[in-house]
């Protein structure tokens, strides 16, 4: 079972704990899958495996010793190639880092995956500095969907997408600043966790928009979301951003599934320009909970332009020294993003500060009287690579910065959510946000293992012939 | 600058990315205006919203 490349780190990690397979074994096959898949979907850019099989064998020297093995033994996972990964140079999509010399130590959340029995397999393809929703890339090419190779991931954990709904692994880290991690969630088919800001600890990974940036992951079930999320949470000193709360483990709530929450669908904003099918998926979630109250978001399109201009500010303040004497080597489309954000005058940028408190306060107002909302994810399923433009509300709008037009709001204030895949009937599949007030993954997780069970949301597999 | 600014309003903005150290080159110049145009619209959806002049920004600064 466990050499089948859908597997879930759930059902591998107890093959491993009770000697139904090897550390080892798993690890092989998990390579095998990705060396004959890989050249297909272009999710990595760098394979470990030299690291993976002596970090599976340690594990069955455990396992044959008696000694206990973590909540992920033997799981095989991979990270955004913005991840420092000891012994790689931390490329976050660019061709300039290339230059850096190679991370001396693995990023906080890849080492406590690994404490928690993980195996890392390798470092995945993003778009260039993380400032992208396509999964495109200059440098290494377009991460491919399994779904249909000619369509985008999404980005700009595009790898990670790629990677997991192809089969060739169970999990994979990415980041989210503004919806990096959900919108591949959507358009791959696959369940994205974006905790709070603060939750997860950033450290030993290539930034982006430091207001913003969040790190999380993507997996084809709950389980293996809420697994990863409990293995990675917990105070980090390194990240100043990181919060000091106690953990609040969510594996073991995930049964609890929607009793007793309080569910609407957001309205407004997050309904308008969508696709039929992003309408479909959210009613269909909406229809398997019995939700039928609905609400808006104060001023959540407002909430997406100020994101946009301190995303742009801050992404151009983190590049400035690389613009000014490598900007030939940027991606084109980041550099002229970049070279914008430059030159945006700072009084918008400290006003767009300031909306973002009053906006946050005016949304938390509202989870006093709700405990979850849900919104689509992506305005559309994945467009086709190379799509420079579609049409959402009647307004012809490029491709790039438009497939977050829903992600952005919710996090610019930094509320946790759960992306959930909803197949589609002879299309693409297509994702649906799962929205809770800050801190509060559990709920979030929650009520997608409870659509999972109620047979909406679930990680449809692609047509792979090995 | 005007609410709707044309070519030469934007670029008079780039000319002032010399400030910067930042060579804008002629090639990359309509790449440049149209995400200036998008992030000014941007700005100006937020600068036009009416706070109170005791609005905090969201990251505050702890000694």
């Amino acid at each position: 079972m466990t050499t089948d490349p859908w597997a879930s780190a759930a059902a591998i990690t107890r093959a491993v704990a009770d000697g139904g397979a090897t550390a080892a074994g798993v690890a092989d096959a998990a390579l095998a899958v990705i060396a004959r898949r890989n050249p297909a979907l272009n999710a990595f850019t760098a394979v470990t495996a030299e690291r993976a099989r002596a970090r599976a064998a340690a594990l069955d020297r455990d396992v044959a010793a008696g000694r206990p093995v973590g909540p992920l033994a033997g799981v095989p996972f991979a990270v955004k190639n913005l991840f420092d990964v000891a012994g790689l140079p931390t490329l976050a999509g660019s061709r300039i880092n290339r230059d850096r010399p190679a991370a001396t130590a693995d990023a906080t959340l890849v080492a406590r995956l690994e404490a928690a029995g993980a195996v890392l397999v390798g470092a995945l393809n993003m778009g260039e500095y993380a400032y992208d929703f396509t999964g495109e890339n200059v440098h290494d090419g377009a991460s491919r969907n399994p779904h249909d190779r000619a369509c985008m991931t999404g980005g700009s954990s595009g790898g990670s997408g790629g990677a997991v709904a192809g089969g060739l692994v169970p999990l994979a880290l990415g980041s989210d600043t503004n919806g990096s991690i959900r919108v591949p969630a959507s358009l791959c088919g696959l369940f994205g966790l974006k905790p709070t800001y603060g939750r997860l600890s950033r450290a030993g990974t290539f930034p982006f928009a430091a207001s913003l940036d969040h790190l999380g992951a993507l997996a084809r079930s709950t389980e293996d979301l809420a697994l990863a999320y409990d293995a990675m949470a917990g105070h980090d000193p390194a990240d100043p951003v990181c919060q000091d709360r106690v953990a609040e483990p969510v594996f073991s709530v995930l049964a609890e599934g929607a009793n007793g929450l309080r569910i609407a669908i957001l309205g407004g904003h997050f309904q308008r320009g969508a696709t039929p099918a992003a309408l479909a998926a959210l009613q269909a979630c909406a229809a398997a909970l019995g939700v039928t109250r609905e609400i808006e978001f104060p001023e959540a399109a407002r909430a997406r332009a100020a994101a946009y201009v301190i995303t742009a500010s801050e992404g151009a303040a983190l590049h400035l020294g690389r613009l000014a004497t490598r900007a030939g080597e940027f991606d084109p489309a980041v550099r002229d993003r970049l070279l914008a954000g430059a030159l945006i005058p700072a009084a918008m940028v400290v006003q767009a500060q300031k909306f973002r408190r009053w906006y946050r306060e005016h949304v938390l107002h509202l989870f006093a009287t709700v405990d979850l909302v849900l919104a689509p994810a992506t305005p559309c399923a994945a467009p086709l690579i190379g799509q420079q433009s579609f049409v959402l509300d009647s307004v012809e709008l490029p491709v790039r910065p438009n497939l977050g037009i829903y992600t952005q709001p919710i996090s610019f204030i930094g509320l946790p959510v759960v992306a959930v895949p909803v197949p589609q009937t002879g299309g693409l599949p297509i994702g649906v946000q799962v929205i809770a007030a800050p801190w509060r993954e559990a709920a979030c997780l929650r009520v997608a293992a409870a659509l999972e069970r109620l047979g909406v949301a679930y990680a449809p597999r692609p047509p792979m012939e090995d | 600058m005007t609410a709707d600014p044309d070519d030469a309003d934007l670029d008079h903005l780039i000319a002032a990315a010399g400030l910067l150290e930042l060579d804008i080159r002629p090639e990359w110049r309509d790449g440049v205006r149209a995400n200036l145009r998008t992030t000014l619209a941007m700005g100006r959806q937020v600068a036009t919203f009416p706070l109170p002049d005791e609005a905090e920004p969201a990251p505050v600064f702890v000694a």
